[in-house]
C-alpha cells in the first residue's frame, strides 16, 4: 500500500531548477528517508509535498488519489503534516495550548482535547505532559510537542526536516523509539536528514536526492555509509580529519577564570580556564545554550568578562574593545552570519568591509578605500571560490554556503593569530564544508589558534587537537580527539560524565563514527 | 556587472516615481469628491513654477527643507529617529540671532561665531537625547518630541524683554543683528535674491554624501543602520555611535534656520518659520536618505509651498498642497518597501539564473555550472 507517491515533480524558480523529474515512494507503514546534501533540493520537495508550493509538472498521488494542493491546509486535511527543523511553538503557552492552537475546531480546548493528548502521547510512547510551558521543557520534548501537534491535527504522514540536527545521539535514539511506534501504528513517516548513520539506523528505505533529482533508492540492509554518501555527493568523500599535529608549546590566547553574569547573577560562564597553542584547534562540544554563545561574545568583546583574564599572546586583552581585538588580530566567524557577520542588504563588497574598516586594504588613514577592497573582494571570490555573478550583488542573493566562503575568506584574509569559528560549516553545502575545513587546517599549519565551536560532532572531533565539553557555563571535561566517539562525547554534553573522557573499547564500536556523517 | 548597477538607478527611481503618481491620483480623486477640477490646481501649480521670482522662494524655502532633511536622515541612516530636528533648528537660530545682536565682531569673525553657536546649540539639544539614549535607554522619539516642547517654551521666555527679547509693536524679536553678520545673497534682479546661505546647504549635501560613503566613520555610521548586531560584531561602539550621530544630526539640525535669519529676516521674531524639522521628516524619507534625492524632495516641497497660494485666486484651497504632502509621505512609505522587497527577490533570482548559465565571477565561463536547491 502506497502512501505517498511523487511523480515526475519538477519545480523551476526562474533561472534555478530546484527539483527535476523526482520521483518518490513512500510505503504505508514505514519510516523512508530522504538523504542528500544541504540545498540538494530537499526542502523544495517537501515544501511541494506540503502545499506551500506547487510543483510546475510531475503528480502527486496521498492514497492511490491524486492531488493538488494549493495551500499547508489542503494537504493537513489529506493527512500530511510536517515537523519543521525550527520548532513553532509558543514558550509562554502550555504544551496543551500550543497542541490546539489554531485547532480549536477538533476537539475544544479544554477537557476533551486534554484527553486527547494523552491518548495520543500514551498510543505513541510521547510522554507529554498537557499542562506543563513550553518554555520549562528541553529540546527533544519540544520536538515530541511537535510530532504531537502534527498527530493530533489528524496526520498519516509525518514529514521530519532535519530531526536529530538539536539532539545529543541519546535523544536521537529516543526520537527513533518514538518513529518505531508511529510505524507500527500504521503511519508513515518521511525523514529528512544528511547524517548517513542515522538514516540506516533507522529507515526502511532510502532515497537519494543530489542536485535537485532523485539518484537512486537504497535498502539500508544493502548499504554502508560511504556507498550513501557518494551516492549522495557523487564524488569522493571530504573528511574532516587532520593528519599530523601542529601544535606548537607557543600560547596564544589563554582565558583564565573568565566567569560572565546574567543580570540576575546567574553565571552564563563560570571558571573557565583555557590555553589555545599556534597551530592548535580546541574544540567545544556541548549542547546549544550552555553557553557556547557567551563564551564567544567574551572572547570577541561583545560582552566584557565579570572576572577572569584573556591574554592574547603575551598581552592582556580583557578590557580591549572589540575593534582592537579584531585589528590585533581575532578573526571571527559567527555563528549566525545572518546577524552578525553580513550586512545582507550591501553589496559583497562592502561586506568585505565589515569587521574590517580599519584595516588595509580596505582603509587609507581615516578614508575609505573602495577601489582597493573591490579589488580585494574580487580576490577573495576566486581564491575562495565563492559562486557570485559579480561583486555589486546583495549578500543576500548568495546562498548560505557562499555567504560563508565570503566570511571565511575575508577573516583569513587579515591573517588572524587566533581564529574563533562557531559552527563555521552550519548550513553549507559538502562541497563548501570541504573548502572550508581546508582552510582552517591550512592556517594551522602556520601557527593559527583555532577556537572551534560545532554542533557537529564529527567535525569536532576530526578538526580538532584538544576537545573540551562545556555544560551550564562550565568546562566540565576534556577528551581525546584521537580515540573519543560522539556517543562518549554525548554522554559528557548532557551533564553525565565529568572530567577526563577515556574512551571504552567496546565490541560493538567498529570505527563508524568518523563515517558517520558525510555532508 | 554594470548590468546590477543599472538596476540599482532603477530601482531607486521606481520608488519616488511610484509614490508621486499615486498621490497625483489620490489628490486628484480629492479633488473630484469635493466637487472641483481634479486637473486646473496641477496646471495652476505648475504654471506657477515657470515665473522666477516664484523660483527664487522655491529655492530659498528648498535650502533650509534639505538642511532639515539631511539633519533627519543622518539619523535615518543608523535607525535614530531624530524627531527633535524642530525644537533644534528654532533654537539654533535664536541663540545665533542673540549672539548676533549682541557680539560686533568683522564679517570674517561674526559669520563663523553665528554659524559655530548655531551648530553647537543644536548639537547640544540633540545630544541631550543621545545621553538619554546611551545612559537610560529612553528611546530618543520620545526624548526630542519632549525637547521640543520644552525648545519652544525657552524660545518664548527668552523673548521676555528683561531676557534677550526686544518688543516691535506686538512683535517678540531678539533685537536686530549687527550687519556684520548678515550674509548677502545672490541679486536675480527683479525676481529677488537666493540666499547666500544656499551655498551652505550644497556643501553640507557633499560633505554628508563624503562623509558617509568615503570614510570609515561613515561605513561604521551605516553598518549600524543596516545591522545593529553586524555592526557591534564587527567593533563598533554601539552607544558611541548613537551618541555622535545625534550630535552630528542635531549640529546639521542647529544650521536650518540660518538661511532666512543671516540672508533676510536678521531676528529671530515671532514670524521666523516653523515646522521646518517635521517637514523635512517627510522630505528625508521621500529623498530615500540620499543627498541628490533629499534635494529633489526639497525642492518638490519647497513648489509645493510656493505655488499653492495661487490656488486661492482661482476659486480652489491652496490646502490641496498640504493634502498631497500627507499624500505624498504616506505613499512613498508604502511603495518604497515594496520596491525594496521586489528588488531583493529579484536580484536573488537575477543572481541564481547568472549562476546557473555559469556566469561565475573568477571562473572559465564555459564551465557550466548546474545550479540546483535553494
Amino acid at each position: 500500500m502506497t502512501a505517498v507517491e511523487l511523480a515526475g515533480i519538477t519545480k523551476r524558480f526562474p533561472g534555478v531548477v530546484a527539483n527535476h523529474d523526482i520521483h518518490l515512494t513512500v510505503r504505508k507503514g514505514t519510516v523512508h528517508a530522504l538523504v542528500g546534501e544541504n540545498g540538494a533540493g530537499k526542502s523544495t520537495l517537501m515544501k511541494i509535498l506540503y502545499g506551500m508550493q506547487k510543483p510546475d509538472e510531475g503528480t502527486i498521488t496521498i492514497h492511490g488519489e491524486q492531488v493538488s494542493f494549493s495551500s499547508p491546509a489542503d494537504a493537513i486535511v489529506r493527512g500530511i503534516g510536517m515537523v519543521h527543523q525550527h520548532f513553532m511553538l509558543a514558550d509562554n503557552l502550555t504544551v496543551l495550548e500550543n497542541v490546539v492552537l489554531g485547532s480549536e475546531k477538533l476537539h475544544g480546548i479544554g477537557g476533551k482535547a486534554r484527553r486527547r493528548i494523552k491518548e495520543l502521547s500514551d498510543r505513541y510512547g510521547l510522554g507529554v505532559r498537557p499542562d506543563v510551558l513550553v518554555e520549562e521543557l528541553g529540546v527533544a520534548a519540544r520536538q515530541r510537542v511537535e510530532i504531537l501537534k502534527v498527530l493530533y491535527r489528524g496526520a498519516t504522514t509525518l514529514i521530519l526536516d532535519e530531526p536529530t540536527a538539536v539532539l545529543v545521539p541519546q535523544e536521537v535514539d529516543a526520537l527513533f523509539d518514538n518513529l518505531r511506534e508511529l510505524k507500527a501504528e500504521g503511519l508513515s513517516v518521511i525523514f529528512i536528514s544528511h547524517k548517513l548513520g542515522e538514516v540506516l539506523s533507522v529507515a526502511d528505505e532510502i532515497t537519494v536526492i543530489r542536485r535537485g533529482t532523485t539518484v537512486g533508492t537504497a535498502v539500508p540492509a544493502e548499504t554502508t555509509p560511504r556507498q550513501l554518501a557518494e551516492l549522495m555527493v557523487g564524488s569522493e568523500l571530504p573528511t574532516p580529519e587532520t593528519a599530523e599535529s601542529t601544535v606548537t608549546d607557543r600560547p596564544v590566547i589563554t582565558v583564565d577564570k573568565l566567569r560572565l553574569a546574567a543580570p540576575g547573577g546567574k553565571a552564563l560562564l563560570d571558571d573557565i580556564s583555557f590555553t589555545i597553542h599556534a597551530g592548535e584547534v580546541l574544540g567545544i562540544a556541548g549542547v546549544e545554550g550552555n553557553g557556547q554563545t557567551e563564551l564567544v561574545d567574551a572572547l570577541i568583546g561583545l560582552k566584557h568578562a565579570d572576572s577572569g583574564v584573556i591574554r592574547l599572546a603575551d598581552e592582556e586583552i580583557t578590557s580591549w574593545a572589540t575593534r582592537r581585538r579584531r585589528e590585533q588580530g581575532i578573526g571571527y566567524i559567527p555563528e549566525d552570519r545572518h546577524r552578525h557577520g553580513l550586512l545582507l542588504e550591501a553589496p559583497l563588497w562592502e561586506n568585505r568591509i565589515l569587521g574590517h574598516v580599519t584595516e588595509k586594504p580596505n582603509a587609507k588613514g581615516v578614508w575609505l578605500d573602495p577601489k582597493a577592497a573591490q579589488e580585494d573582494t574580487r580576490r577573495i571570490v576566486t581564491e575562495y571560490d565563492v559562486r557570485t555573478p559579480g561583486i555589486d550583488v546583495t549578500a543576500a542573493s548568495l546562498s548560505g554556503g557562499n555567504q560563508q566562503k565570503l566570511i571565511v575568506g575575508r577573516e583569513m584574509s587579515h591573517k588572524p593569530r587566533f581564529l574563533i569559528a562557531a559552527h563555521p560549516t552550519r548550513g553549507v553545502d559538502v562541497g563548501a564544508q570541504a573548502a572550508i575545513w581546508d582552510h582552517i587546517r591550512e592556517a594551522r599549519r602556520e601557527g593559527l589558534a583555532v577556537l572551534l565551536i560545532s554542533a557537529d560532532l564529527d567535525e569536532l572531533i576530526g578538526l580538532s587537537d584538544t576537545l573540551r565539553v562545556i555544560y551550564d557555563g562550565k568546562l566540565v571535561a576534556d577528551a581525546d580527539p584521537a580515540t573519543i566517539t560522539p556517543e562518549e562525547l554525548g554522554t559528557a554534553m548532557t551533564g553525565a560524565a565529568e572530567g577526563h573522557l577515556e574512551h571504552e573499547e567496546t565490541p560493538a564500536d567498529g570505527g563508524q563514527g568518523a563515517e558517520d556523517e558525510a555532508r | 556587472m554594470k548590468k546590477f548597477d543599472k538596476e540599482r538607478v532603477l530601482l531607486a527611481v521606481a520608488g519616488p516615481v511610484i509614490a508621486l503618481a499615486v498621490a497625483f491620483v489620490l489628490s486628484a480623486i480629492v479633488l473630484i469628491a469635493s466637487g472641483k477640477n481634479p486637473v486646473e490646481p496641477f496646471a495652476l501649480m505648475f504654471e506657477q513654477a515657470g515665473f522666477s521670482d516664484i523660483q527664487v522662494l522655491i529655492i530659498n524655502q528648498a535650502s533650509m527643507y534639505y538642511i532639515a532633511a539631511l539633519a533627519v536622515a543622518i539619523g535615518f541612516r543608523m535607525n535614530l529617529f531624530n524627531i527633535g530636528v524642530d525644537g533644534q533648528y528654532q533654537l539654533g537660530a535664536m541663540m545665533a540671532a542673540v549672539v548676533g545682536a549682541h557680539a560686533a565682531l568683522p564679517a570674517f569673525l561674526q559669520v563663523p561665531l553665528l554659524l559655530l553657536t548655531a551648530l553647537l546649540t543644536g548639537a547640544f539639544w540633540a545630544g541631550i537625547a543621545g545621553v538619554l539614549k546611551v545612559t537610560r535607554g529612553v528611546s530618543e522619539v520620545v526624548a526630542t518630541i519632549m525637547l521640543n516642547a520644552i525648545a519652544t517654551s525657552l524660545i518664548v521666555y527668552m523673548w521676555k524683554p528683561d531676557v534677550f527679547g526686544v518688543k516691535i509693536g506686538n512683535n517678540s524679536t531678539t533685537g536686530e543683528m549687527h550687519e556684520s553678520g548678515w550674509i548677502p545673497g545672490i541679486d536675480m534682479g527683479a525676481a529677488g535674491e537666493i540666499y547666500g546661505l544656499v551655498v551652505l546647504a550644497v556643501l553640507l549635501g557633499i560633505g554628508y554624501w563624503v562623509t558617509l560613503n568615503r570614510t570609515r566613520f561613515g561605513f561604521d555610521l551605516r553598518a549600524s543602520g543596516a545591522s545593529e548586531s553586524a555592526a557591534s560584531a564587527s567593533g563598533v561602539d554601539p552607544k558611541r555611535m548613537v551618541l555622535t550621530a545625534m550630535l552630528l544630526s542635531g549640529a546639521i539640525a542647529g544650521l536650518a534656520g540660518l538661511p532666512i535669519l543671516l540672508g533676510d529676516s536678521h531676528t529671530y521674531n515671532l514670524n521666523f518659520p516653523t515646522g521646518i524639522g517635521f517637514l523635512g521628516i517627510g522630505i528625508a524619507l521621500l529623498g530615500r536618505n540620499s543627498p541628490v534625492g533629499i534635494a529633489f524632495a526639497a525642492l518638490l516641497w519647497a513648489w509645493l509651498d510656493k505655488a499653492s497660494p495661487e490656488l486661492d485666486f482661482h476659486g480652489y484651497d491652496k490646502e490641496i498642497a498640504v493634502i498631497m504632502q500627507g499624500l505624498i509621505v504616506l505613499s512613498v512609505v508604502v511603495s518604497y518597501e515594496a520596491v525594496r522587497e521586489w528588488g531583493l527577490r529579484r536580484q536573488q533570482r537575477r543572481v541564481g539564473a547568472e549562476l546557473a548559465a555559469g556566469h561565475v565571477l573568477g571562473a572559465d565561463n564555459n564551465t557550466t555550472k548546474e545550479v540546483a536547491g535553494r
